[in-house]
């Protein structure tokens, strides 16, 4: 039987690959990923994992009362870097949450069948993620009392939002990025919370799960709706996760400021965001994989496959540096020219370089075959490309707003320890959400894994052996 | 949809009571809803589909643990029409979009929702007071917001979920429609509805099993 190989990455033109190994039976699939979440207790990593993660949580939120308490001077933020951390802090998670979309939707509408043992993950991630990007903006308005003006309610002064700033903009495309993502993630779960409901041994799992299920029941007539609405869905999050971060550009693209002021920056952002959340998909798959045994779902063929995509859009990202760079030179502008050159060998040329070599340089080692199929090797690039991304945002942000057009008014940014603990904080607050979702859901979009199963093929023949028919289509 | 009423009722059939026949050892006890039968494979509920649907019933289904791939085309399931609604909720985001934007940004006068309110033209940079261009992203973000949102409710709202309390919902076989089984029910509503010859006729199609279902 071709599904129970163990190597998938080799590519027969004359029958698709396998993307599950080891399951000829829809049964074992609901077996092995519902265990998951029905264990009586999680493996021991994850406690550790949690306890850590709940401290740096906890840290968040004590370096947020600390915030709302004193006020925003505890931030390295001065004048003239008045974006400092918390805008970094924003790019970063909004743009670790695009790779989560772009599998869900960009490659659902691809056909790219793959996905489906990530999907759920990415999902998850993206949705975690951007609530740690929103968390940032939301602090960084000093008076958080009056954070309601970004939306447009009547309020006591008759005044409205003004519509024609990319803030603003922001504010939209956040909110409704946070609900549709939320919602796909939602939509794509529900069958799959109705299987933990029908599995449940107790009261309180079959209430907790019922709910959520809607009373879902595999029905072919709700099917028919369900797969149209997914359909939907996913052709509309995809110029949805191209505008968030396009409308993050305008943040900078719109204004004034040397460095900023740059038409490459929309596809430049997106490429990056996709970079980065492809780097993080990795980051808490292969351990996830390790730690549950996923790795008949998960095979290697999928990490190989994310592994090109981090080598795309890392050389689509180091294209973009260097075009920055002809544009700086070919535009005549000395400001635009020397916010350039300064980047790469002024103050922040440590910060500069950190980030070609992580974000450049390092995905190159995916041109090797050996290098996409290493656990270690593709593990420690993908921390890298996430440290690589965050100082991206860093340099962009920092190396533009402390040398702009004046000297007498030239500053270098430091960041206080509130800075360096938010930050940890919400790499705690990401990772306690993602570890209480490993416990408690579906981590693996079970009805999608069984519908690219071989056996799931109506047409097939009954009496064949599994992988005899059109495998993997 | 279909209603019973406009088909000729059969002479045998006793009316909307439920079918007075001797219940073997296992059988319901209440009022019967319908009749369920398991199948092993995608193949044979494929065929056991057409079959049905050729029969002529109409208030029956399927029970999938995924979507099964032209299994809606074998019941004859007409294309749904969520798409227009969707697009419908689309165009009510733009204009909300279009609307929200102009009567803020660019107008001054009274008007009442839930509170009084004015609106509020802003003079940016000596710009047009109404100037599309900029007012863009946040007519395509309503948009996509207004669509995905009203995209949910629909499909929910069409297949009439949530209903958390549902008659399969009680069979202990049924709970494998999840997992890894495949299910017909026909309803007992259904005009050619009988309780024998349904069962019968369902064991013929090559279900594993065949089990009377509780209202």
């Amino acid at each position: 039987m071709t599904t129970l190989v163990i190597d998938n990455t080799f590519d027969d033109p004359t029958r698709r690959a396998p993307l599950v190994l080891g399951h000829d039976r829809f049964g074992t699939v609901t077996e092995k990923i519902c265990s998951i979440s029905e264990a009586r207790r999680p493996p021991r990593a994850w406690y550790i994992a949690f306890a850590i993660s709940l401290a740096f949580a906890s840290i968040l939120g004590v370096m947020i009362l600390y915030l709302f308490a004193t006020g925003v001077g505890v931030w390295g933020n001065q004048n003239p870097v008045m974006w400092g951390f918390p805008i970094v802090n924003f790019v970063f998670w909004i743009g670790i949450g695009h790779a989560g979309t772009l599998i869900s939707a960009i490659l659902f509408l691809f056909r790219q069948k793959w996905r489906t043992a990530i999907n759920r993950f990415a999902e998850a991630m993206t949705i975690f993620a951007v609530i740690c990007a929103g968390t940032f903006p939301g602090i960084h308005l000093g008076r958080v009392w009056v954070s309601y003006w970004i939306f447009p309610i009547p309020n006591q002064m008759e005044m409205w939002p003004q519509f024609r700033s990319p803030l603003l903009w922001d504010v939209f495309a956040v909110g409704t990025y946070f609900t549709v993502s939320l919602l796909f993630w939602y939509v794509g779960m529900l069958p799959d919370l109705a299987t933990l409901r029908d599995r449940a041994r107790t009261k309180v799992r079959a209430m907790a799960y019922g709910i959520f299920a809607l009373g879902w029941r595999g029905s072919v007539r709700h099917w028919h709706r369900y797969e149209r609405a997914y359909l939907i869905l996913a052709a509309l999050a995809t110029p949805l996760v191209l505008s968030v971060h396009s409308v993050v550009s305008f943040d900078f693209a719109v204004a004034q400021v040397p460095g900023w002021h740059t038409t490459i920056f929309p596809p430049y952002f997106v490429a990056g965001a996709i970079f980065s959340g492809f780097a993080m998909v990795m980051t808490l798959a292969i351990p996830a994989r390790q730690l549950w045994g996923l790795r008949d779902f998960i095979t290697m063929r999928h990490l190989e496959n994310m592994n090109k995509i981090i080598l795309v859009t890392g050389s689509m990202v180091g294209y973009a540096y260097l075009m920055e760079f002809f544009t700086a030179w070919y535009s005549g502008s000395i400001y635009e020219w020397f916010a350039f050159a300064n980047r790469a060998f002024g103050p922040y040329a440590w910060a500069y370089w950190i980030m070609v070599s992580c974000n450049v340089v390092i995905p190159q080692i995916f041109w090797f075959q050996w290098a996409r199929r290493k656990i270690a090797v593709m593990f420690i690039v993908s921390l890298l490309v996430n440290l690589g991304m965050w100082f991206e945002r860093f340099v962009i942000i920092v190396t533009s707003l402390a040398q702009d057009y004046l000297p007498s008014s030239w500053g270098y940014f430091t960041p206080t320890w509130v800075d360096l603990l938010t930050l940890a904080g919400s790499f705690g607050l990401f990772m306690t959400l993602f570890l209480l979702f490993c416990r408690y859901l579906p981590i693996i979009a079970m009805a999608e894994v069984k519908h690219v199963m071989p056996q799931a093929n109506p047409h097939g023949h009954a009496g064949q052996e599994p992988g005899e028919s059109e495998a993997g289509r | 949809m279909n209603d019973s009423s406009t088909t000729a009722a059969p002479t045998d059939r006793p009316g909307a009571a439920p079918p007075a026949i001797p219940r073997e050892p296992g059988e319901v006890i209440g009022k019967l809803y319908g009749l369920l039968a398991e199948f092993e494979t995608p193949a044979a509920i494929m065929v056991a589909a057409h079959r049905v649907r050729e029969a002529g019933y109409k208030w029956w289904d399927c029970h999938t643990p995924f979507p099964v791939h032209g299994l809606d085309k074998a019941m004859g399931i007409r294309p749904t029409i969520l798409p227009w609604l969707v697009m419908g909720a689309g165009l009510t985001g733009a204009v909300t979009g279009v609307v929200l934007q102009w009567y803020t940004n660019a107008t001054n006068f009274d008007a009442w929702l839930i509170v009084p309110i004015t609106g509020y033209d802003f003079l940016v940079s000596g710009k047009p007071m109404w100037s599309l261009p900029a007012n863009i992203p946040v007519i395509f973000e309503l948009t996509v917001l207004f669509s995905a949102i009203g995209c949910v409710a629909m499909m929910l709202f069409l297949s009439k979920l949530p209903w958390l309390y549902h008659p399969c919902l009680k069979n202990e076989r049924f709970r494998r429609a999840t997992d890894d089984r495949f299910f017909i029910v026909i309803e007992a509503r259904d005009p050619l509805f009988y309780r024998r010859k349904s069962q019968e006729f369902l064991k013929s199609l090559g279900a594993t099993a065949v089990e009377a279902l509780e209202a």
